[in-house]
This record gives C-alpha cells, sequence and structure tokens, in this order.
C-alpha cells in the first residue's frame, strides 16, 4: 500500500482551504462534546483520543432527510431535493467508522435497493480516516473484523506520528486526493518502523472479548433460547443504541405537513422501540424487551451476516458507553456465547 | 460501602429465607469501572453480587411497573419519594413489595468525573468514605466525593428514604441549608430571550432517543402521547419545534409527580439540561399547591385533584 507524509498544519490548512469548494466534515468541539459537523471558518477541527459521541451515520443517512414536498393544491407535482455534485471530505473519523460505511453500503448500495439519497452522498464524498493510537477501553473494534487501524471503508488512513500524520493510501479516490496536493510527499523507511510500532502496540490495547463466529453458532438455532428471558431484563427500551450505532440504519417513513404543503421524510428508528413493529391490526410481534432485544443482537450478528458476510457492529463501543444502564453488548454476546 | 454492601446481601438472604421475595432488584457493579448496574436477584446462590456505592445511579423505582409478583427494591432517598409517588397513582402492590430503604450521600456525576480525568480513562476505581482513588495508565488521581455529585444530589433535601421496610446503615444528615431552587430562581431572572436561547440550544441537542422518558420512574404510560399515530400529536422527527414541544410535554406530564431523582439526565446521552424544565415546574407545583412530591403516600398529586381554593387567577373573566 503506498504511503506518504503530511504534516499535521499543512493537512489543516488543506482542508480548511477546501471548504468553499467543498464540504468538510471533520469532530469539532461544541459545548464540551465532540461532534461531527461542516466546518464553518472558525471551527477548529479536533481530533482527541476520544471518540465522537454521535457517529458519522448522520452525515451519510441524516436522522431527518427529506425524500421530496409536495403541494396537495397542485396535484401529481413533487419535488426531490436537488442532488448536487458538489463534492465532501469527511476527516477525522475513527477506523470504526468508517467501517460502518461499509456496513451501510450493502443496504444502500447494494443491488436490490439502490438508494439514490445515500449513494449521491457516498460517492461524491473521500473519507479520510484516522487510526487510533490510544484506543478505550469500550472498543472491541478487533473482535468485529475492523481494528484500531483498518482500512475498511476509509479512501485515505492515516497514523498519527505527532507532527505529522502518515497516509496510507487504500482507493484511487484517496490516490486522487493525494497526487492533487504537494503537501504530500513519500514515506521513508523510518517512519513505517515508527507506523508499525504504533500499529503493533494499538492492536495489542485492544483485548480480544467476543468472538461473533462462536456468538453466530449459537444463534443460528438459538431463536428460542432461554438466554433471551434474561438479558434484556434492565434494558429500559430506549433508543440511545441503536441511535448512536454507526451500523443501525433502520428507519422510518413520515408526512409532515402545513396546509396543503407537506414533506415526506425519512427518519431514523429504532427496533427497541414498541411501535416499531406495531400492525395496523393492532398486533406487535414483537410485544416485548425480550422479543426487541433479540431482534437487535440476531439484527446484527446472524441476519446482516447471513445476507452481507459481515457483522453489522463495528466495536466502536458508543452504545458500551453510553447505555442508561450500562447493559453491555460484549456482556450479552459472551452470555450468549456460553448459552 | 463494603459493609454497606454486606448489609444489603444479609437483608437479601433474609427475604429469600423468610420466602417474603421471588426477585429483588438492586445493583451490581458494571462492566466499566465507574458504573455499578441494575441486577435482578431471583436466586439466593446470587445474593453475592449486590452491592453499594456512590455509582448506583438508577432509579430503581422504574422496574416496579414493568414487573409482577413478590418484590424486593433496593431504594436511595430519590428512589423512594418515586416508589411513594406510584403508590399514590395506584401503580404498586404494597402488600408485596418489600422497600430495602439505604440512606444515600449522593451520587458521583460520570460527566464531572470526565471532565476532571480530562481525556484520562480510568481502569480501576476505588471507593473511600468521602473519597474516589481512581487509576489509569500512568496517573492516579483521587476525587472528593461531595465535588463531583450529581447537581441534584447537591440539592438533594431527602438522602433517606422517605419509605421503607428494612433500612440498611444509619441516616445521613439531609442539607436542609441547600437552596434546592437556586438554579431555577436564577434562571428565571433571565431575560425571555435568555431562555429561549437556552430552550433553542437544549431542543436542538435531543436526538428523541427517549432514554429521559424510559429511564423515568413516571412515564409508565402504555402508550405515550408522542407514539401515537393515531392521532398524530407530534411530528416524528427531529424538527426543533417537535423535540421542544415533545420536553415541554413530558414535563408538564410530571408537574408535582417528578421527585428530581436525575434518572433523565443521567441517561440523556446528548447531556440535554433536562432538570432546568423539571425544576422550573417542581417549583410552580411548590408554590401553588404547596405539594412536594413522593413524601405522603396518602397524599394526592395536585393533578390528579382540585380543591376549591386552588389558584385560578390566570383563569381571565
Amino acid at each position: 500500500m503506498k504511503e506518504m507524509i503530511i504534516k499535521k498544519d499543512a493537512l489543516m490548512n488543506l482542508l480548511t482551504g477546501r471548504a468553499d469548494d467543498c464540504q468538510v466534515f471533520a469532530p469539532v468541539e461544541v459545548e464540551g462534546s465532540l461532534v461531527i459537523k461542516e466546518i464553518q471558518p472558525g471551527d477548529e477541527i479536533t481530533i482527541s483520543s476520544m471518540n465522537t459521541k454521535a457517529s458519522i451515520k448522520e452525515t451519510f443517512f441524516p436522522q431527518r432527510e427529506r425524500l421530496f414536498s409536495y403541494d396537495l393544491s397542485k396535484p401529481g407535482e413533487m419535488k426531490e431535493p436537488p442532488f448536487s455534485d458538489r463534492k465532501r471530505i469527511v476527516f477525522g473519523i475513527r477506523p470504526c467508522d468508517a467501517k460502518s460505511l461499509t456496513v451501510f453500503d450493502c443496504v444502500f448500495k447494494g443491488k436490490d435497493y439502490p438508494d439514490p439519497y445515500y449513494i449521491d452522498k457516498r460517492d461524491n464524498t473521500i473519507v479520510i480516516a484516522v487510526g487510533c493510537n490510544e484506543p478505550s477501553t469500550t472498543c472491541f473494534c478487533s473482535d468485529t473484523g475492523a481494528g484500531p487501524f483498518s482500512t475498511d471503508g476509509a479512501d485515505l488512513l492515516l497514523v498519527d506520528l505527532d507532527g505529522s500524520y502518515l497516509v496510507r493510501v487504500v482507493t484511487e479516490k484517496g490516490e486522487s486526493f493525494v497526487n492533487e496536493n504537494t503537501a504530500f510527499t513519500e514515506a521513508g523507511q523510518q517512519q513505517a518502523e515508527t507506523r508499525d510500532a504504533i500499529v503493533d502496540k494499538a492492536t495489542k490495547a485492544v483485548h480480544a472479548q467476543v468472538n461473533p463466529d462462536k456468538v453466530k453458532k449459537k444463534l443460528d438455532d438459538g431463536f428460542d433460547s432461554n438466554v433471551w428471558d434474561i438479558i434484556h431484563e434492565k434494558c429500559i427500551g430506549c433508543g440511545t443504541c441503536t441511535y448512536l450505532c454507526p451500523t443501525c440504519h433502520c428507519f422510518d417513513i413520515v408526512d409532515e405537513t402545513t396546509g396543503t404543503t407537506g414533506e415526506r421524510l425519512r427518519i431514523w428508528d429504532s427496533c427497541m422501540y414498541p411501535f416499531f413493529t406495531l400492525h395496523a391490526s393492532g398486533g406487535n410481534p414483537r410485544k416485548t424487551g425480550k422479543e426487541r432485544m433479540r431482534q437487535r443482537v440476531m439484527h446484527k450478528f446472524k441476519y446482516f451476516v447471513d445476507n452481507n458476510e459481515m457483522v453489522a457492529c463495528t466495536g466502536c463501543g458508543r452504545c458500551v458507553k453510553y447505555c442508561p444502564v450500562n447493559l453491555d453488548i460484549r456482556e450479552i454476546l459472551k452470555q450468549i456465547e456460553v448459552s | 460501602m463494603e459493609n454497606l454492601s454486606k448489609e444489603i446481601r444479609e437483608a437479601v438472604k433474609k427475604l429469600f429465607e423468610e420466602d417474603k421475595v421471588d426477585l429483588v432488584i438492586g445493583f451490581e457493579n458494571g462492566s466499566l469501572p465507574l458504573k455499578a448496574t441494575p441486577c435482578f436477584i431471583r436466586n439466593i446462590d446470587d445474593i453475592d453480587r449486590l452491592v453499594w456505592n456512590s455509582r448506583c445511579e438508577n432509579n430503581l423505582a422504574v422496574y416496579l411497573t414493568k414487573n409482577k409478583g413478590k418484590i424486593g427494591i433496593v431504594a436511595k432517598g430519590c428512589d423512594s419519594r418515586a416508589i411513594v409517588g406510584l403508590m399514590q397513582e395506584n401503580q404498586i402492590d404494597r402488600e408485596n413489595l418489600v422497600i430495602i430503604g439505604i440512606p444515600c450521600g449522593g451520587m458521583v456525576d460520570q460527566k464531572k468525573i470526565e471532565k476532571s480525568l480530562q481525556e484520562k480513562e480510568p481502569l480501576e476505581v476505588k471507593e473511600n468514605h468521602d473519597s474516589l482513588v481512581i487509576k489509569g495508565n500512568g496517573f492516579e488521581e483521587t476525587l472528593k466525593i461531595s465535588d463531583i455529585l450529581y447537581d441534584n444530589c447537591m440539592s438533594c433535601k431527602h438522602r433517606n428514604p422517605v419509605i421503607h421496610d428494612v433500612l440498611i446503615g444509619e441516616p445521613v444528615e439531609e442539607q436542609d441549608d441547600v437552596d434546592e431552587f437556586a438554579g431555577v430562581k436564577a434562571f428565571e431572572e433571565k431575560s425571555s430571550d435568555e431562555r429561549w436561547d437556552h430552550f433553542v440550544k437544549q431542543g436542538e441537542k435531543c436526538i428523541r432517543c427517549y432514554a429521559c422518558r424510559n429511564a423515568c420512574p413516571f412515564c409508565f404510560c402504555e402508550e405515550c402521547s408522542v407514539d401515537s399515530s393515531q392521532p398524530q400529536w407530534f411530528g416524528k422527527s427531529i424538527a426543533l419545534s417537535d423535540t421542544q414541544v415533545f420536553h415541554l410535554m413530558r414535563s408538564f406530564h410530571i408537574a408535582g409527580r417528578c421527585v428530581d431523582c436525575g434518572a433523565c439526565v443521567r441517561a440523556c446521552p446528548m447531556d440535554v439540561d433536562l432538570r432546568f424544565f423539571n425544576k422550573k415546574i417542581e417549583k410552580d407545583v411548590r408554590e401553588l399547591f404547596s405539594h412536594e412530591a413522593g413524601i405522603d403516600p396518602e397524599a394526592a398529586p395536585p393533578l390528579n385533584t382540585y380543591n376549591t381554593d386552588d389558584y385560578d387567577d390566570f383563569i381571565k373573566s
């Protein structure tokens, strides 16, 4: 893999300089929290050892997305949002979030249901991820097929070498970006050695905690297992885990109207909500927390694997960190594994 | 803390032996160093899982409306007030409930700890009488518990359970001198523009995950108005007006019921300042109806009753 070097200052200048001709999304501190947002003049891009609270999901699959608007006084007329050719740069996301885009690609960019809203954003975006020199104890990315320096989903993967970044060129899109900018220079042997040491240390820091293959085997015929009676017990049924999850992608479609005009929106939904599966008849196939928790685990670690040969979890640890009752997905998977 | 954990286990053991409970809801150590987590004990062999420390932050009363049978519950001051509130609203089978009350010195605010550690990650936590010793890679910090309590714990007036069948440990001193409404009063002093700005900022942070609602012991409605689709009272998206109305609705619905346990604030992943809504309403209810939620099981909550001399100045003739 081709590797380049760029000074951090030079990269920041390059990114802020591009804000005129493209949208640049990066982590910025807002009221004490790190969020990914489109940078505006004056924003300071912040790469810290902490991950952003919300994932990159919003940038490709917004929580509230207009599909089209209409006016009932003009029957048959629908206005789609403009698809733009405007280029986008996503910088500073972690490999777990970059990996999540490969999960999204299976859903929204597959053969069966290509989604123009997602594809528009995805194809116009170059993803520059930054590897994790200091993974957190809530990280389990190595278990889910990624890792602190995984290149999956990224066009460029950066390794923080203090004053500069070592840039791994992953895709052709990444290569063109590097070629367009003179601030990138070829990496040397010494920098490659430093990289090896950093990658090695970080990879060792993410301890193996769950084994998705073993979990999958249990899940294959575990639909009626007793384990589901217990593991949902303390869950309060909120959507924190699903909404902070970089891979959860279930949605609802709703209309918001004012007078004769309205918008049809795609909004996030959560399988943890009882109304997610409420039928018009009043029946509900997932009546209790038990069925809903089973669905969440099954979707991520069985159904998605059956359909796409990858787990729908990147081990980012957000659900672990932010669950209001500390219901840790790693503990759930361990319980399933020994069930 | 170890002693109190031990005392809880002994009390629960006795309850199982005397066949007074089928299920005990308490706390066990969580999966992260700073976390304790709710646990459900159905078997006397599992009682050693039970712990007590300054991270037992959830309001366990939220589980009472979801479980049936003979239940024992570990209840700190605010949990006990929520239980009283639920009794007032006929949501509890008191005959089959054993309240294991525990005087509480306040719960530590995870976000305040995170802030004081900056970006250092805690790997090990030890709790002494009045401090937490937090260790991580290459650091050890001692934080005084009273400095890092949740805001609502700092102004809590009912640290001792207001109702209990078994009491663990010794009663703690109440914070009689603290003005629990100081924050609300300061907020009331602000101009309407400033107050509106704050409301907008909070609304913009909300992601409609409903962690606040679901962590609240008083949000036990089978169908929340925000979920209803026929009729649809609320827009379902994160459009600002809808998040704002959701929070207004919730605040008004828990008027005279909210016991300021802080469960909603603790549950919110987006740091929405939910307490400012609820505490303001609590103050209004106190001033207008002389009612303090969750104290007297026989009292009727103000929204469930009326008196002919109730405040009605807002009715214009």
